[in-house]
């Protein structure tokens, strides 16, 4: 016993103190600014998700893995480090030249007073997995760990939908997953919000012409919040959240 | 020659590969006496060729062969009966192509949900079935899980996936990338982006720097320790020894974060690419990730250890889960999972790789239970960064090579092997070209698809309260058995 307190004494403690303003690394590849002036020819052909379009030159987040492929191939695309690049709209995913990463977040993300007043001091959201790569998983498991510590905003994954607040969906949705989602959503009680979160679920990402795909189910129902990444890094998928339910 | 005896990652030429009629090639196999590492079809015009890959781990060698079936030739005898371990690679083969393994004793579908799946059932007054998934537990990936129980005890564990199948081998024929490589398991991203663009490199006859081999085996190590420390964290989580939990969360994270600090992603996406690495590591971070790692090393093994002492630790980790030296060998377990039953499977060590030449897999104590998959962890978190301290000082010899060396076109007709030990054990990634040099069957083997079975011997006899636990220790993929 007297060992373990010892070690808690080592450890300090870890948690980030103000998430919304959390530093970030510098190598982090964030949101992509675009230059129009530089030539992006030799971004041609580089971009695996159709992400890229150069002609006329954008970005779309939702499609796009981070991978700064095009990035190291020319100069047209330079990203940042800013992780707050979630939206309650699919269409300001893409990013145009000259847009900026604080133009961006002003009008991501669309705050309801309705959102707010139901799940701002408490959300709980049941996750499902749904044929990505676990990558998604991982990240959001670490929402949850001593550094990132999202249950003191109110916001924790739980076990059942029954319980649940809405649903986060990860990986692009595979014919054999589309009945149990599709009935976990059923089972979560009313109101409820649904959150995509990375590549794979908002677009297919690197897995949008695979063969055993389901994503009918996109099409059924109203997507609240769409949250970008290859994987989601935990600081934007929490801050996403914050936005989401706040006044 | 009924084989063709190659290496990892040295393509042979496709029409070299022997191809006898299966009756033959089945004796063969039982004769050969090797390790099954490769049992696959490919669609040919005149109907389906079969390639078996055996591995000879103490020679660092693989043993290569082939069989023809006629479209109208729809079943042969299994090898199943005679040698357990193929009994996942005859299911997947007769799910891929109907090409039935006769008498196979457990002929089940691996990835399809078109069919019922038929549970294993036991009937009794006392006997209740408990089923969970494929949604399940916390943030986790879907799988069913079917056990047969009396009381608290499980008889019986039936695992049932495909629940992530997406189709990726078809992917990588149609648009093969390294971002496709690291999305396949993304829990293994250096592991499989490294098995790919090796057996690519291969293909292509291309030679990668020392300087971004040793960046590539550096960074292999980093997601080996990472994952270890971050299940260790799990198990101390399952045991309600929330003081481990929390400090291996915090510890993983440096090491993650350490990832992104050279390519900017924390799970190392990116970094690797056909010919070499995007990436370097300067003298700047090298300095700062060896000392990172010195702390790391000092509270992974201050934790474990204090962890270790701990009367209520140690009381759920002993005998809890145990596979025997005997069972694992049967059913062919790989990696980690293997180690901790007393099988020394290491494709780093196994095999001919000259960065892990001078270093040795030390002899471990195995049990087979949760305890020994938990020191299985231990040591090799230890290992790795033994091996990366190592290979920094290297470093500096190969200022002047290049990160990344230009590519060729693939070589034709050819078939390649490419193996890399990732944190679960063996990921195994086999190439064959066509004519044009385009790839025309992709086969990927995660680890996994030999160790989930083994999960399920070891929660036989087990309080269902212990899953969990089982569970974490081995900790599965889910995505990289379905595809
Ligand atoms: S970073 Fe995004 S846009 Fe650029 S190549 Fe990769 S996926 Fe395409
Ligand atoms: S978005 Fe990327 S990290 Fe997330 S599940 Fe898909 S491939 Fe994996």
């Amino acid at each position: 016993m007297l060992e373990t307190l010892r070690l808690r004494y080592f450890q300090g403690n870890q948690f980030i103190k103000d998430i919304e303003n959390a530093p970030m690394r510098k190598q982090f590849r964030g949101f992509p600014v675009l230059n129009p002036n530089e030539d992006a020819s030799a971004c041609e052909g580089v971009c695996p998700t159709g992400a890229l379009n150069l002609n006329p030159l954008s970005i779309d987040m939702g499609k796009c893995t981070f991978c700064g492929a095009c990035a190291r191939a020319c100069k047209a695309v330079e990203f940042t480090n800013g992780y707050k690049l979630a939206s309650t709209d699919r269409e300001k995913l893409v990013v145009t030249p000259d847009m900026t990463y604080e133009d961006y977040q002003k009008t991501a993300v669309e705050v309801r007073d309705e959102i707010h007043r139901i799940f701002g001091h408490s959300l709980k959201l049941r996750q499902v997995s749904a044929a990505g790569c676990n990558g998604c998983e991982m990240e959001l498991n670490a929402c949850s760990n001593v550094n990132f510590d999202m249950g003191r905003f109110g916001i924790d994954f739980v076990a059942s939908p029954r319980h649940a607040d809405g649903i986060v969906i990860t990986g692009p949705i595979s014919e054999n997953m589309a009945y149990a989602l599709e009935d976990c959503y059923k089972s979560t009680p009313d109101p409820k919000i649904v959150i995509l979160c990375g590549a794979c679920a908002i677009s297919g990402g690197v897995f949008q012409n695979a063969g055993k795909l389901n994503r009918e189910f996109l099409e059924k129902y109203p997507i609240d919040l769409y949250i970008p990444g290859c994987p989601v890094h935990p600081l934007t998928f929490i801050n996403a959240v914050l936005s989401f339910i706040k006044k | 020659m009924n084989w063709i005896i190659t290496e990892n990652n040295k393509p042979i030429n496709l029409y070299d590969i022997p191809c006898l009629n299966i009756n033959d090639l089945r004796s063969e196999i039982i004769n050969l006496d090797k390790r099954v590492v490769g049992f696959f079809g490919q669609k040919v015009s005149d109907g389906v060729k079969l390639f078996v890959v055996m591995a000879d781990d103490s020679e660092g060698k693989l043993y290569v062969s082939s069989a023809h079936f006629a479209s109208g030739e729809k079943s042969y005898e299994s090898l199943t009966q005679t040698i357990p371990a193929f009994h996942m690679f005859e299911r997947e083969f007769f799910e891929d192509f109907g090409i039935e393994p006769l008498h196979h004793p457990w002929l089940k579908p691996v990835r399809d949900h078109k069919k019922e799946y038929p549970f294993f059932e036991i009937e009794g007054e006392e006997i209740h079935q408990v089923g969970v998934g494929p949604i399940h537990a916390g943030v986790i990936e879907p799988g069913h899980f079917r056990f047969m129980c009396n009381g608290e005890k499980v008889y019986d564990l039936e695992i049932r996936l495909g629940y992530q199948s997406r189709g990726v081998e078809e992917l990588f024929i149609s648009s093969p990338s390294n971002q496709l490589a690291e999305s396949v398991c993304g829990d293994s991203v250096i592991a499989y982006n490294l098995a790919y663009s090796k057996a690519i490199e291969a293909l292509e006859g291309i030679e990668v720097s020392n300087r971004a081999q040793i960046i590539r085996t550096i960074a292999l190590e980093m997601e080996r320790a990472a994952i270890h420390i971050g299940d260790l964290g799990a198990i101390a989580g399952d045991t309600a020894y929330l003081m481990g939990a929390s400090i291996f969360g915090a510890t993983r994270t440096l090491v993650i974060n350490t990832m992104l600090e050279i390519c900017g992603s924390r799970f190392g996406r990116g970094l690797i690419t056909v010919g070499g690495v995007n990436y370097d590591i300067d003298e700047e971070l090298s300095a700062g990730m060896l000392k990172t790692f010195d702390k790391v090393v000092k509270d992974v093994k201050r934790t474990t250890e204090t962890m270790l002492k701990s009367p209520t630790v140690i009381s759920r980790l002993e005998r809890t889960g145990v596979v025997s030296q005997e069972q694992a060998k049967s059913l062919g377990l790989v990696g980690m999972a293997a180690k901790a039953s007393g099988i020394g499977l290491d494709t780093r060590f196994d095999f001919p790789d000259k960065w892990y030449a001078e270093f040795e897999d030390k002899k471990f104590k195995a049990t087979g239970d949760v305890y020994s998959r938990t020191r299985v962890r231990y040591k090799e978190i230890m290992q790795s960064f033994h091996i990366i301290r190592k290979l920094l000082a290297k470093l500096p010899e190969y200022k002047n090579e290049p990160l990344c060396v230009s590519q060729n076109a693939k070589s034709a007709d050819k078939f390649v092997v490419s193996m890399t030990e990732g944190w679960r054990g063996e990921v195994i990634h086999t190439v064959i070209t066509d004519n044009n040099g385009n790839i025309s069957r992709y086969k990927i083997k995660d680890p996994s698809f030999n160790n989930w079975y083994g999960l399920a011997i070891a929660v036989r006899n087990n309080g269902i309260s212990d899953f969990p636990l089982c569970n974490k220790s081995f900790n599965l993929s889910y995505c990289g058995n379905d595809l």
